[in-house]
């Protein structure tokens, strides 16, 4: 649990972050978004003390972060960056092990720990461990990036724009992965990015910033549906709204009786993506299964539509 | 390595042994650049003596002048040292732009003739191209590993032993190179003031105009800078290689 009281910086003139305060709940990921220079960066690194704050307090599990030096508090957060920032001339076996190098783990529980971590993200420990970082794909340094923030088992991971130097289609699964790791792990993410769709894709809750100020601090749909007047009405108000809205929610909330033909369609999946299948196949229903392949029911594309609109 | 650069730095090394330890192999070749009878290989003291002599006097003065200069590198691109850049750049240019042979001149009446005035002008001398190597190396090092060290718990020392030395090492060693390889030549002067070294074998065939011995001197010389500037940079690549630059 972090708790975030009143919490400002000032550069010179000019008020970075300004008297911000908010809560993130354990084993929650929390977005924060806004534009480049709207304080969100600043105040991600607020809370790890990179840049100590002019006032305010920021409490982790009820702890105040000004009581420890700032090398140990940030022993303690994960943090992962743009551009993953490893260490160029150390091999990924002990990029993931700086920090429990740093907490003197000894050494059968550090080498433990890395192939514990490389098997979690998908790469061999053989083919991986002693490879230089250069020698990995951009995906595959994002994914160590990760690794040596989440090696020591915080819990809390701070990431700052994680996936903006992907191309898309790897971001995706960067995403997806990202996400299963916090289900598994249940570490508590505060993520930055300037990515509303990233955002509503990872986020428990949205924290919107401008100018330094929070303007507001909700769930993706509470967001999207009643956005705050102005900067954040202008950032969701898109003619991507309606799609957004159908990406939070799942197939299985509007099963209803009844028949339809087709390859069914996974409860799981998202009602945007059941719209486009339904568009594209050209259906007005398509049938649903279960995870385990029964058929529950239908969907059917007046459901969706009614979804879609405006929420009184 | 190509077979071509394999012969060519095997023939260097090959020449170079040559003239040191066997110097009288040459003398048929170098006897029709004397006058009156006058001896073609220098005479008046072992070229091996005097080569590591030379070698100790570059040796010592690059050492000095490397401590110094890296140790002002690192210090000037700390945030408590930064506001010393230009005063640092300064001194160390002065040093760069002062003639050698000025040094010895103000440094024999102070320090006495030999090697202490020769090591005063090779330090002073050698100290500019390290100490900007030494800044340009460590502001090289990229703002997101930094950013990264900084974010996951080391503390400033941590970060510069661990991370910032390491990676700018390579461009900090072409630094002690060019040091190293001018003052193997600038070394020469010292003979002026009664260093032992082979300033001396030049400086005797300028007296008594014996184009053979200048010749040898030279030749010494400069086969000790170009061995010495290969075996830097087989290190310094090595270094890059393993710094995970290369």
């Amino acid at each position: 649990m972090i708790e975030v009281s009143n919490l400002s910086r000032r550069f010179g003139d000019l008020l970075a972050v300004d008297s911000v305060s908010f809560a993130v709940a354990a084993g929650t990921i929390t977005a924060l978004v806004g534009t480049s220079g709207s304080g969100k960066s600043t105040l991600l690194r607020l809370i790890n003390r990179l840049i100590e704050p002019t006032s305010g307090a920021v409490r982790i599990d009820g702890r105040d972060t000004s009581t420890v030096s700032g090398e140990e508090l940030r022993r303690g957060i994960g943090y992962a960056i743009q551009g993953h920032g490893l260490f160029p001339h150390w091999t990924v076996a002990r990029n993931i092990a700086t920090v429990p190098d740093l907490l003197g783990w000894d050494k059968t529980r550090i080498a433990r720990r890395v192939n514990e971590l490389l098997e979690l993200f998908g790469l061999d420990p053989e083919t991986y461990a002693k490879k230089l970082p250069r020698q990995l794909s951009g995906g595959q340094q994002q994914r160590i990036g990760v690794a040596r923030a989440i090696a020591a088992e915080p819990k809390v991971l701070l990431m700052d724009e994680p996936f903006g130097a992907l191309d898309p289609i790897i971001r995706l699964k960067a995403q997806e992965d990202i996400l299963a790791i916090q289900r598994r792990l249940g570490i508590t993410i505060v993520l930055v990015t300037h990515d509303l769709d990233e955002a509503i894709r990872l986020g428990d809750r949205i924290a919107v910033m401008d100018s330094g100020r929070l303007l507001q601090y909700g769930a993706p749909a509470e967001i999207l549906s009643h956005p705050a007047h102005g900067f954040v009405e202008k950032l969701v108000g898109g003619a991507d709204r309606p799609l957004r809205l159908l990406s939070l929610g799942k197939v299985a909330e509007l099963v209803e009786p009844g028949p339809a033909d087709g390859v069914p369609v996974a409860e799981a999946t998202s009602l945007r993506d059941a719209l486009s299948d339904l568009l594209w196949r050209g259906a007005e229903s398509l049938p649903v299964a279960s995870n385990s392949g029964a058929l529950l029911g239908r969907i059917t594309l007046p459901a969706i539509v009614a979804r879609a609109g405006r929420q009184a | 390595m190509t077979k071509g650069a394999l012969f060519a730095r095997l023939a260097t090394w090959a020449l170079l042994a040559g003239l040191v330890l066997a110097p009288q192999v040459f003398a048929p070749v170098l006897r029709p650049l004397t006058e009156n009878g006058a001896p073609a290989i220098y005479d008046q003291g072992s070229l091996l003596d005097l080569t590591i002599a030379h070698l100790a006097l570059v040796f010592v003065s690059s050492a000095v002048a490397a401590i110094v200069a890296i140790g002002a590198g690192i210090f000037v691109t700390r945030p408590a040292g930064e506001e010393f850049l230009p005063l640092s750049r300064s001194i160390v240019n002065i040093g760069q732009t002062f003639p050698p042979v000025a040094v010895l001149a103000l440094a024999v009446p102070a320090v006495g003739f030999g090697a202490k005035p020769t090591l005063i002008a090779l330090v002073l001398y050698g100290l500019l191209p390290i100490f900007e190597n030494t800044i340009t190396g460590l502001r090289e090092v990229s703002e997101p590993v930094l950013e990264a060290a900084k974010g996951v718990g080391l503390d400033a020392r941590q970060r510069l032993l661990r991370i910032e030395m390491p990676l700018a090492l390579p461009v900090i060693l072409a630094g002690v190179r060019l040091s190293v390889v001018v003052n193997l030549g600038t070394a020469t002067i010292g003979s002026t003031v009664a260093a032992k070294g082979l300033g001396e074998v030049i400086i005797a065939g300028l007296q008594t105009s014996n184009t053979a011995f200048v010749l040898q001197g030279g030749v010494i010389v400069a086969l000790l800078a170009v061995v010495i500037y290969d075996g830097f940079g087989l290190a310094e690549r090595a270094l890059a290689r393993r710094a995970g630059l290369g």
